[in-house]
């Protein structure tokens, strides 16, 4: 018996979600009456460490093997400690590196996964709450099983902030570095550019609600009447109808304007995940369900191509015909 | 060289979701290919076109009704399609990522593909799961969420770029056979032409029982049981202004001067 949470790291800093992990896993560990151990994987384990000391966690595994993320080191270790500590609980960030090995753990060890969790309550059995079609509905499962794990979605739970006093303890996996079947040969930064929407005071965001390319300019030119910058959600770079530089969100750019309008914009987790820290939101979207009006401070439940072009004018400028 | 295509048809919610028990109601849904497969169809189509002698095969969890959307893969390049369906998928609450990976699993060892790509997840689950969990059952390596892919076939290798958070893609090797799960964005579908449509009704769509891919209905017990499903309640505390666009509009203009935002 004990919860296991593995932290996660990229380029030599340790992400948000290792320490809401720990808050998740102490929160865990209270209701089942059993220690917290923390496993910190490859790179400056010694140093991830001592940062991942903090209240309620009883042991750190340090686990030296390798550099960067690696799937197959990650999994030699997770394994290696699963057959040593038989953990009741599995706590996995539910992130892209996450996802990369998360279901092949799960796999190889035979135990369900949940994937996304952004609730955990703990009676007789656990059970987990997660949301489906694209948030707009919530799902429960009770999972019957002496052992799972879950993958937890990012800022549901607080980050884990008084250090701790656990034991730090350096754990070899058992893998071999040169066999494996991936070889990271790097990284890249993408979306950089002549505009860089992370400086912007004001921000003016079209989403998929824009319909069509053509569509576009309309918001271009409120942005423009507005003296503000243009961003966009994911959709519209995909479909390439405006550069990678524009993109607000998980796999873009985090954001914290002044001011951030969003519009036709849903609200999805992943977008709301790099602008919720904006001084003042506003919506305008025709959905008054839509997930954004739950971050929103002011909303305009109305159809933006009646909205925008009155906006444009208000400010001076003309709204193109679209 | 063979390519197989995971294939999921998603229901598609509108803003009003209407909640039957543990699912939300049939009646009101409309279906479509799950957008992330949609990216993945099309990357292994043009992998057939941009190769000689690759075969395309779709694989779909699904009852009879997914037909029509596993033709729209096959309009859009595809070769052959396979459906996995029976009475037991029928009754079962819902399909864990076990039993899905199990499944698909089984019809990959009869096919033996070189390549599988399955979406990163489908919209309506959204596990994001499947497809390293596939991997890890055929013993085939794997790369999650791809955005950028260049194949070596002759080298046996694929050069991914995984799209990271925050603008951070990770370039990685992956050695062949492999699962890789496609991000949206990596290319351009197409929309399925006339000719492509006529020809998808002639090409081979071969519909499977548990039993036909050598499983049974033991594949559906799952540890994991829904117990409920519902409208999460509204966290806004929006202020959502009333009346007429002009209304509307005239109120955030106002409330935007009042932040200082003046004309550009």
């Amino acid at each position: 018996m004990t919860v296991l949470a593995v932290a996660e790291h990229r380029r030599g800093d340790l992400r948000d979600v290792s320490f809401e992990l720990v808050t998740a896993g102490r929160e865990l560990a209270a209701d089942l009456e059993t220690d917290l151990a923390v496993a910190v994987i490859a790179g400056d384990v010694e140093r991830f460490a001592e940062e991942l000391n903090r209240e309620g966690v009883d042991t750190i595994y340090a686990v030296g093997n390798g550099e960067e993320f690696n799937h197959g080191i990650y999994m030699g270790a997770i394994e290696g400690l699963c057959a040593e500590l038989d953990p009741t609980a599995l706590l996995l960030p539910n992130s892209v590196n996450g996802l990369d090995y998360a279901p092949a753990v799960a796999g190889a060890l035979d135990l369900p996964l949940v994937t996304d969790v952004s609730g955990i309550e703990c009676g007789e059995t656990v059970e987990v709450v997660r949301e489906q079609y694209g948030g707009k509905v919530e799902t429960t499962y009770e999972i019957d099983s002496e052992r799972y794990a879950l993958t937890l979605r990012a800022a549901e739970w607080p980050p884990a902030e008084p250090a701790g006093d656990a034991m730090i303890e350096a754990f070899q996996a058992d893998v071999d570095e040169d066999a494996l079947g991936t070889t990271v040969k790097g990284f890249e930064e993408v979306g950089s550019g002549d505009v860089d929407i992370t400086d912007a005071d004001v921000l003016v965001s079209v989403g998929r609600g824009i319909g069509e390319e053509e569509n576009v300019p309309l918001v271009e030119e409120l942005a423009d009447a507005l003296g503000a910058t243009l961003s966009s959600s994911r959709p519209i770079v995909d479909n390439g109808w405006l550069p990678q530089n524009r993109q607000v969100g998980q796999s873009g750019k985090v954001v914290t304007p002044d001011v951030y309008i969003a519009v036709g914009i849903s609200g999805a987790v992943q977008h709301v995940a790099g602008m919720k820290g904006a001084d003042t939101i506003v919506a305008i979207n025709s959905d008054p369900n839509a997930p954004i009006y739950d971050i929103a401070d002011y909303g305009i439940v109305d159809d933006l191509f009646e909205v925008v072009p009155r906006l444009i004018e208000a400010f001076g400028g003309q709204a193109p015909e679209v | 060289m063979k390519v197989l295509v995971t294939v999921k048809e998603v229901a598609e919610v509108d803003d009003e979701v209407e909640i039957s028990g543990l699912d939300v109601a049939e009646g009101s849904l409309e279906y479509d290919l799950n957008e992330w497969d949609d990216y993945a169809v099309e990357e292994a189509v043009q992998i057939s076109e941009s190769n000689d002698g690759v075969e395309v095969v779709t694989v779909t969890i699904g009852p009879e009704r997914a037909d029509e959307t596993v033709r729209m893969a096959l309009a859009k390049g595809a070769d052959r399609a396979i459906r996995v369906w029976d009475e037991a998928l029928e009754g079962a609450q819902f399909l864990d990522i076990g039993t899905k990976a199990d499944i698909i699993a089984a019809v990959a060892e009869a096919e033996d593909p070189d390549l599988i790509l399955s979406g990163v997840q489908a919209s309506d689950d959204s596990n994001g799961a499947t497809g390293v969990a596939l991997a890890e059952r055929l013993g085939f390596e794997w790369a999650a969420v791809v955005n950028d892919l260049e194949l070596d076939a002759e080298a046996g290798v694929a050069s991914v770029h995984r799209e990271l958070e925050g603008g951070i893609e990770e370039l990685t090797d992956v050695e062949l056979p492999a699962v890789l799960t496609i991000q949206t964005g990596i290319n351009e579908p197409r929309y399925a032409s006339l000719r492509g449509i006529r020809q998808a009704q002639r090409k081979p769509l071969d519909t499977e029982s548990l039993d036909d891919v050598g499983l049974d209905a033991s594949v559906t017990d799952s540890p994991v049981e829904r117990t409920s499903m519902y409208e999460p309640e509204s966290e806004s505390d929006a202020v959502v202004w009333d009346g007429s666009a002009d209304e509307t509009a005239g109120e955030l203009a106002e409330l935007l001067r009042e932040k200082g935002v003046v004309e550009g």
